[in-house]
């Protein structure tokens, strides 16, 4: 129960500032232009298919515009979330209203369950918005749902590690741009350093590999849901979840 | 209802409070009153379960602070020193957050929210955000929050800083109505507060208790001995004299006339007045003889009170008196 009241007054302060606005208009635009210009191009290889046979053998929705998307999507996310998770514990650290949830009757898993699942929801509500342009592509050329329903896993899962760093990064700090600035640039790292992995040698290659944030999820986007990405992400989560957790007892301790 | 003991908070090496220990009973006011930074949040802070001690153990409503927690904290009412509330809510948003996490029956909720509301006087502003709120409701609904889980115990931290007067007169008043029901801890800074509200003060300075004591317990022991003091119209040296020659009189002392305007009333009276402080042996009430003794001479009796020690006084001398031990 004290999740549910906990995950209500986040959701509502989401929306009585201007950040839950913010993050979706702009997720919007963002994915509506990913989406629209992916989507000319594959009319444009379309329209040239039919004068060219050959050409329009691989031409196919799901490979040329939902993959990529969601591609997009991703590195979309990377840049919005920590906005959206900067404030759940450094602003309260900040007006000291932790002082006063810490006298409350709710232990800190709690708290922190209901702020996270909170964040999720603003998350999920941003990937309905791609659906409106995925439900609009079914409507005119056939999709493998299968490939999206994956696609969309992989990216709340990927989501679930995003949040999960980014309230770490704000229970650690009063300042929220410090909290939106840590968590991003480290959820940057783990994703570029997929990049370097062979140039890395043999040892190190495959580590960095299975540390990219963003590797696991290829998985997902081909389609084929592997239990191991799945259980690297929800680790991930768990691990910077169970970080906070501790994080809010040293705050209890030191004061 | 809170039983402290030997409570010891460190901060890094910095000791916030020392073997801190005292008992408040059920129904009880009790002050805690110190200078800035004598440690009194800290112990306020152990007593909600915000903030463990480094050694010690207390117990609040029955429940130890560290083991128990979370029963102790449904059973208490804490309103921090600055109010820290969600300024993007609504009184009535707010409420309605506080009661659910604080447990309030679902079914009773709303009637609750309205009870604490009148009774805090915040029903005008339930749909202002509280961040448009005034400095003297924000403080009322910071203590709305805190009632309404019906505490058995309330934790206040400076609950009437920087209020109005007239705002100060009402928040003493409501936290006055709740003795008997509730057992309440107030920290202040504010001695008259203290003598007005509680039943006992607790001086803390240099995170150490230094007297627990009622507050005419507190004034009465620490006077050596009865002072009156009376202002007359007439030569100071013969009212001087005569007073100092009273049964009991330890000294008299005349009193410098820089308050008084003594150009004028004194002109006016063809005399000059003065104020004398008489210095007796402890329980000696000097207040008819010396009355008569000026009324008889034909001189004027403009005021005559017993001084008694001032809070302030006393809480200045103890609070010295552990600074010079402590060098000692």
């Amino acid at each position: 129960m004290n999740i549910l009241a906990i995950f209500k007054r986040e959701w509502r302060a989401y929306f009585a500032s201007p950040i839950a606005y913010v993050v979706l208009t702009i997720f919007a635009l963002i994915s509506g232009y990913f989406f629209y210009s992916l989507l000319a191009f594959f009319s444009l290889s379309s329209l040239q298919a039919t004068t060219n046979p050959g050409f329009g053998q691989g031409l196919n929705a799901s490979e040329w515009i939902v993959r990529p998307l969601f591609r997009d999507i991703a590195i979309t996310m990377l840049l919005l979330m920590p906005a959206a998770t900067m404030r759940l514990f450094s602003e309260e650290k900040k007006t000291g209203t932790i002082e006063l949830l810490f006298s409350y009757p709710i232990r800190d898993w709690e708290l922190l369950l209901g702020k996270f699942l909170a964040a999720l929801a603003l998350y999920s509500a941003m990937l309905g918005i791609s659906l409106l342009d995925i439900a609009m592509l079914g409507s005119l050329v056939t999709l493998e749902w299968g490939l999206i329903l994956s696609g969309y896993l992989g990216l709340l899962l990927l989501g679930m590690a995003f949040l999960g760093l980014g309230i770490l990064a704000s229970s650690l700090t009063e300042n929220q741009v410090v909290a939106a600035v840590g968590a991003f640039g480290v959820l940057l790292l783990l994703w570029v350093i997929g990049w370097s992995t062979e140039a890395a040698g043999p040892t190190l290659g495959p580590i960095l590999s299975h540390l990219s944030i963003i590797n696991h999820y290829d998985s997902f986007a081909k389609g084929t849901i592997e239990s191991r990405d799945v259980v690297f992400y929800l680790n991930f989560t768990l691990l910077c979840l169970f970080l906070t957790l501790r994080s809010l007892e040293s705050k209890r301790w030191r004061g | 209802m809170i039983e402290a003991d030997r409570l010891t908070k460190y901060y890094d090496k910095h000791t916030a409070i020392r073997n801190v220990s005292f008992t408040v009973e059920k129904g009880e006011i009790v002050g805690f009153l110190g200078p800035n930074g004598a440690g009194k949040t800290t112990t306020m802070r152990i007593l909600t379960g915000c903030l463990p001690p480094s050694s010690g153990t207390a117990r609040v409503a029955g429940f130890d602070v560290l083991t128990d927690s979370l029963q102790m904290r449904r059973r208490i009412g804490y309103l921090p020193e600055n109010v820290p509330l969600y300024t993007d809510m609504k009184v009535t948003d707010y409420l309605a957050f506080v009661a659910e996490v604080k447990g309030v029956d679902r079914g009773r909720r709303r009637q609750r929210i309205g009870e604490i509301m009148d009774k805090c006087g915040v029903a005008k502003v339930r749909q202002t955000l509280i961040g448009a709120l005034s400095r003297g409701y924000r403080q009322r609904v910071g203590i709305a929050q805190a009632l309404l889980n019906d505490p058995e115990v309330l934790i206040m931290d400076e609950p009437t800083i920087g209020l109005d007067p007239r705002q100060i007169v009402e928040i003493r008043q409501l936290i006055k109505e709740l003795a008997g029901q509730s057992t309440v801890i107030l920290s202040t800074h504010i001695l008259p507060e203290v003598s007005m509200l509680c039943h006992r003060v607790i001086i803390i300075n240099n995170g150490q208790i230094v007297a627990v004591d009622t507050p005419e317990n507190l004034t009465a022991g620490l006077q050596s001995s009865t002072k009156l003091r009376i202002r007359v119209e007439g030569p100071v040296n013969q009212v001087g004299m005569a007073l100092t020659q009273l049964p009991g009189v330890l000294r008299v002392v005349a009193e410098d006339e820089a308050h008084l305007p003594a150009g004028q009333a004194g002109a006016q009276a063809g005399e000059t007045t003065h104020s004398f402080v008489v210095e007796s042996e402890r329980h000696c009430d000097l207040r008819r003889e010396a009355s008569r003794l000026i009324v008889e001479r034909g001189w004027g009796l403009l005021e005559l009170r017993p001084a008694d020690m001032s809070l302030e006084e006393i809480f200045v001398r103890l609070v010295t008196k552990e600074a010079q031990e402590a060098r000692a």
